[in-house]
């Protein structure tokens, strides 16, 4: 299952940052996650928000370059050696992980965000292996 | 359709026009205006010595300093009660260079913008709206001039409130623009935030673009955003010569036609002077021979250009000149290398994952300028390959076009400043 991952450009400047994240607070959109990668000049905001669409019309109106991009969320349980598991399952099946981010709510489960050079085919995987996969709006918070 | 006789003399008859009308103006500054008479006394030169077009070349140059020496004016060859109309320019820095026009001057300058509105395809049935400010600035009043004697109807809108210029524009059905052409991109821009399409919603058919530099690129890009069959001419023209009006470009797209029975264009080393053959890259320098009030002799324009004057498709036998690939005063010295601001609007407007806005800063740090370029994404990615290709790839084109490195800084759409009269995108951080 795919998940709607906003990813919006951000300049690499003093404050930045902030401004964007104000830009969610008063249109009200929630962040689950983030992950931010970054050269010396720029760099790219990765969210998930609990409404993409809403929070990609506001960065939108605010004059940013954003997008929504589609990942996984995937469901991985809380001990050692899980996460490695996952990786090496989908390095098996010879697919690429282009980035990846964690997401942690507590519990006995987390979660990590995958961006995979070819969903198609890594959707069928993860079902192949019983590998859980959500969206975010069905996380329980 | 060609709107005047005098565009399509023969080159010998046209000459000899120029010449017989040179003569009549140099002896006519000489006796009227005691500025010209000390400057052509200096250099040894009599009204009589004039015997040829190529004796234009003894003549001393006439610069905007000697317009400001002068101030207000000192430069006319008539009593100021002879005149119908005075502007002024903004002068951003000293006192302002003043300009005025008589009955006749007034006459020719209709005439002028007459044949380049014409050659840039205007119409007695079109509807045209002049989005230049009225005022003190001659853009407006000589395309309105122009436009109104071919018989267009006019909506002078002027400048700002780009809302309100897109419902007239749509509502009066304009089907001519005159504008700069960074604010008729800036009107598409709006035009499409407004949920308008530049193409399919408005009825614009002609733009007469003029007031600043348009490039290849940003031709292009007017294509793109107001329809391809739109027809796109720029013109030229300062306010010390006359205004717009001195030369325009017909619809075959190679050069501007100069008004050359009005003014006789040279192109000279702008560090020695020296005029250069036909065909050579240098400074514009304009000699009125038709004006009554403000007659200047070798004025030197600081556009960089260059002449053509084989025979044009279009008929005309006018010589033309390139569109000026920059001013010789905004030329910037970049470690040692001759850049103008011009080449990089090109490539930024080359690149499709860049907005067309863009500033550029030159900076010094210990003893190299450096170069940054700050332009604004116009495409949404999710992948930082995309991004450094499209930093790269804009890198290596200001490399080749520039023949220097210079720094690419992406930036949010609509980050840069937007502008609605000249563009001022050049910080030059070395003087300071
Ligand atoms: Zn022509």
């Amino acid at each position: 299952m795919l998940a709607k991952q906003l990813s919006v450009f951000i300049e690499n400047r003093k404050g930045r940052l902030g401004e964007l994240l104000d830009v969610l607070k008063e249109s009200g959109v929630n962040i689950l996650s983030l992950s931010l990668a970054d050269t010396m000049e720029y760099g790219l905001l990765r969210l998930i928000v609990d409404d993409p669409q809403k929070g990609k019309e506001s960065m939108t109106a605010a004059g940013c370059s954003c997008m929504l991009t589609e990942v996984f969320i995937v469901k991985i349980p809380h001990s050692p050696g899980s996460l490695q598991k996952i990786l090496k399952t989908i390095a098996d099946e010879e697919i690429g992980v282009e980035y990846m981010y964690g997401l942690s709510y507590g519990g006995d489960e987390a979660c990590i965000v995958v961006k995979t050079s070819d969903s198609a085919r890594a959707e069928e995987v993860f079902t192949k292996h019983g590998i859980e996969t959500t969206s975010h709006c069905k996380l329980a918070f | 359709m060609i709107w005047s006789k005098e565009e399509s003399l023969p080159r010998t008859e046209l000459e000899a026009l120029q010449l017989a009308r040179l003569q009549e103006t140099v002896a006519r500054v000489y006796e009227k205006v005691p500025y010209y008479r000390a400057k052509m006394d200096a250099a040894g030169i009599k009204p009589q010595d004039v015997q040829s077009l190529a004796d234009l070349a003894k003549l001393p140059f006439t610069t905007k300093q000697d317009m400001r020496d002068t101030y207000p004016f000192g430069l006319f060859a008539v009593p100021k009660d002879e005149l119908l109309r005075i502007h002024a320019s903004s002068g951003t820095t000293g006192k302002p260079t003043v300009v005025g026009y008589t009955r006749g001057d007034m006459e020719t300058w209709t005439d002028c913008v007459a044949r380049i509105a014409c050659m840039g395809g205007a119409t007695a049935k079109d509807v045209a709206q002049i989005c230049f400010g009225y005022g003190m600035f001659t853009g407006a009043f000589g395309l309105h001039y122009g436009l109104e004697k071919i018989g267009a109807a006019i909506v002078p809108s002027s400048t700002g409130n780009s809302e309100k210029q897109l419902m007239y524009m749509k509502d009066f059905e304009t089907t001519l623009l005159v504008a700069t052409p960074s604010y008729a991109l800036r009107l598409a821009e709006v035009a499409r935030e407004n949920g308008i399409n530049p193409k399919t919603d408005l009825h614009i058919k002609t733009a007469l673009v003029g007031s600043e530099l348009l490039t290849d690129a940003m031709r292009e890009e007017m294509h793109a955003v107001w329809g391809k069959d739109v027809n796109i001419t720029s013109n030229y023209g300062m306010s010390e010569l006359m205004g717009p009006g001195v030369s325009g470009e017909c619809l075959e797209h190679c050069g501007m036609h100069i008004n050359e029975d009005y003014f006789i264009p040279e192109i000279i080393d702008s560090e020695t002077g020296e005029v250069l053959p036909a065909g050579e890259k240098g400074e514009l320098v304009i000699t009125c021979i038709k004006k009554e009030g403000l007659p200047l002799i070798r004025y030197r324009t600081k556009d960089v250009t260059r002449l053509f004057y084989e025979p044009c498709a279009c008929g005309r036998t006018t010589c033309r000149m390139e569109n000026p690939s920059g001013r010789s005063d905004d030329m910037l010295k970049i470690r040692g290398v001759n850049v103008f601001p011009g080449q990089i609007e090109e490539v930024v407007l080359s690149v499709e994952e860049l907005g067309p806005h863009y500033e550029i800063i030159v900076e010094r740090e210990g003893y190299t300028d450096k170069l940054t370029v700050r332009v604004e994404l116009n495409k949404e990615t999710d992948s930082f390959a995309e991004l450094q290709r499209i930093e790269a790839f804009t890198k290596n084109k200001l490399k080749v076009i520039l023949g220097l490195d210079a720094k690419v800084r992406l930036e949010s759409p609509n980050t840069l400043q937007r502008f609605e009269g000249k563009a001022k995108r050049i910080k030059d951080l070395r003087k300071q």
